[in-house]
């Protein structure tokens, strides 16, 4: 064998083992990569409390923006079953008030993300959890699917996923025979955004949503429910929601 | 007096062979309905994202709630000293097993993901009630274990008596705990009631005795084996007791929720204008549940036949509490926003209809045929019941009293 022959197998051996090592590590790479793409250089922290308040005086009749912006972001299609069997992470309800004027209210209802959650408390394997800033969430790993969440929620904002999914989103993982509901879109807030449903409400002009950290006083959540009078819905539970309602 | 007394396995085989083979085309659907609804998810069910929790449940709780009663006998023969029934002991605690396996069967395979069993068995929550459950019934099915164990096995007779009574206080525990599972939830207008606990304990007391003299009666009939007159009518007195007591909790708790004017909506639902829930109430736990089997105990003139036909009686009413409890419970719409009408895309303030499908209600008859399923293979293979159980056998001082 000629020196030139081995000098191009050497190359060879080389370039391959580089090359296998590129296509071993890469992925992992990226995945540390997202997996740090939260907020730069910093883990979850307790000190923040994220929660939304909605004025329902801004919220309109009949529009549903933000119930559609949850499902593209969150991949959430229309089920093949009866309607009441599809997920809604996110749902408007229309009030009226039955004594007086009759006033009637339009609001955007979901997960409360409570400081003391029910479904926490009764999950019994822990799939139910509350992140250190405040959102509570299902671990899908772990869900069992007994659906004991959906009874102990007071707001029925958790869904059950009945059949089998398609086209999901990867960044927002879903099972069939787990429980599921509204995660204040964490991928986004991970990577420094509002949740969906948020945006989608100041691009239709409503500015109906107000999202941030309620245990920031500079910032404006937190001012403005120090400043107009808000209400969380069963209050009389003492579970302090991590949603806000103005206007009821 | 104990020590005559010859236990057999049961000895007819062709209605041995029959029965199993019957339950055998039950457990097959259960288990079918089971990998179908694994297969295509819980789509192809009646339940939905507002009755989360239908036939299956109505049945599971109800055998899980009868397991812990069904241990009366047994109770009664080795913590309360009442000698007459220790021979019939044996098959109150084998009862007992098997109701609850044939319960926690349907639970388990109802589950979302019920591959993830081993999830449940690993990981704890223990606020959970549920968890606290899981522990409980484990611990049921060791404890009952070992007490059959103590009864059966004659060397070890004398630690009968402080396993049953541990046994006793276990199954009290349970079904504090499986009643609790609806007293918890504080968001529902039905259920977030202490007296939630105690009520389900006399259900159990109640649904259990029933299941067990009809189990009694069935397996004396398959081999012709003579069944005295005396302990059925002294377990009578004992059962008009728990279907008075059951009565009473079930009075109490609807009592106690009219007094409260924010639940005035759920009780009218469920007692005056619930359609088949209220009809389920007062026909079939009431009327049929309570009413009449307290009327066949306690008329005079009662004979076994009276008595027997008390028990189908209450197992009927059994189906309907858990039924009214379970669904009724949930078809009542939470109020979200007292003082408005609600409506939106998701049902709020609609009050739910429930059809169970056919998978639901196979899997639901699958745990009933697989409770029924270890009782017979039980009694064929091991010797649970005496080959005699008249009252000559049971208790000759008793029918000796009586030829004076």
């Amino acid at each position: 064998m000629s020196e030139e022959q081995k000098t191009g197998r050497r190359a060879f051996i080389a370039a391959s083992v580089g090359a296998a090592g590129f296509v071993a590590l890469a992925p992992g790479v990226k995945l540390m990569d997202l997996a740090q793409a939260r907020a730069p250089g910093e883990s979850v922290s307790g000190k923040v409390r994220w929660g939304m308040l909605i004025d329902t005086t801004k919220c309109a009749t009949g529009c549903s923006d933000c119930v559609a912006a949850c499902a593209t972001e969150n991949a959430i299609e229309p089920g093949s079953g009866r309607p009441a069997q599809s997920s809604q992470w996110i749902r408007k309800i229309e009030l009226k008030e039955k004594t007086g004027g009759h006033r009637e209210l339009s609001l955007p209802m979901m997960c409360q993300h409570c400081a003391n959650p029910p479904c926490v408390d009764v999950c019994p394997t822990g799939a139910s959890f509350k992140r250190a800033d405040g959102i509570v969430l299902v671990d899908r790993h772990i869900c069992i699917g007994c659906r004991y969440c959906m009874m102990a929620c007071p707001y029925q904002a958790r869904s059950f996923v009945h059949e089998p999914l398609h086209h999901q989103n990867p960044e927002v993982p879903r099972g069939q025979g787990c429980v599921e509901a509204c995660t204040f879109c964490v991928q986004r807030i991970d990577r420094g955004q509002g949740p969906a449903c948020v945006e989608a409400c100041g691009k239709s002009g409503h500015e109906a949503m107000l999202f941030g950290d309620l245990n920031d006083p500079g910032g404006e959540i937190a001012k403005r429910i120090s400043t107009v009078a808000s209400s969380q819905v069963r209050a009389d539970l003492r579970l302090d929601p991590g949603v806000r309602y103005q206007g009821i | 007096m104990a020590a005559n007394i010859v236990y057999r396995e049961i000895a007819n085989k062709r209605t041995f062979w029959l029965l199993l083979a019957l339950c055998g085309v039950f457990i097959a659907g259960g288990f079918w309905a089971h990998l179908t609804m694994e297969h295509h998810g819980h789509v192809i069910t009646g339940m939905d994202n507002r009755i989360v929790w239908g036939l299956p449940h109505v049945f599971a709780v109800f055998l899980i709630v009868a397991a812990s009663g069904a241990l009366n006998v047994a109770s009664t023969a080795s913590v309360f000293g009442k000698s007459i029934y220790k021979p019939l002991a044996p098959l109150s605690g084998l009862l007992s097993v098997a109701l609850l396996a044939g319960g926690l069967a349907v639970l388990v395979l109802d589950l979302g993901r019920s591959d993830r069993i081993i999830v449940a068995a690993t990981r704890y929550n223990f606020k959970s009630i549920f968890a606290w459950n899981i522990f409980l019934y484990t611990g049921f099915f060791a404890i009952v274990g070992g007490y059959l164990w103590m009864m059966m096995e004659r060397r070890m007779n004398a630690y009968a008596k402080p396993l049953g009574a541990t046994a006793f206080i276990w199954r009290l525990v349970l079904t504090t705990g499986t009643g609790s599972i609806f007293g918890f939830l504080i968001a529902r207008e039905a259920y977030q009631s202490a007296v939630m606990a105690p009520m389900f304990i006399s259900f159990s007391l109640s649904y259990g005795t029933a299941l067990y003299l009809l189990t009694l009666a069935a397996a004396c009939a398959i081999d012709d084996r003579p069944l005295g007159d005396a302990v059925v009518r002294r377990l009578k007195n004992l059962l008009a007791t728990f279907v008075a007591a059951s009565l009473y909790f079930v009075a109490v708790f609807h009592l106690t929720n009219l007094y409260f004017t924010r639940n005035h909506g759920v009780e009218n639902f469920i007692l005056v204008d619930g359609g088949i829930f209220t009809a389920l109430f007062w026909l079939g736990q009431v009327a049929i549940g309570s009413v009449l089997p307290l009327f066949l105990l306690l008329a005079p003139g009662v004979n076994r036949c009276r008595i027997l036909l008390s028990c189908i009686a209450i197992v009927i009413g059994g189906f309907c509490q858990m039924y009214v409890t379970i669904i009724g419970g949930q078809a009542w719409p939470l109020d979200l926003f007292p003082g408005f009408a609600a409506s939106s895309s998701f049902f709020d303030g609609e009050i739910h209809g429930y059809v169970p499908s056919l998978w639901e209600t196979l899997l639901a008859l699958g745990g009933v045929a697989l409770a029924a399923a270890i009782v017979i293979v039980a009694l064929k293979l091991l010797r649970f019941l005496p080959e005699r159980m008249d009252d000559q056998t049971l208790d000759p001082s008793h029918s000796d009293a009586r030829a004076q």
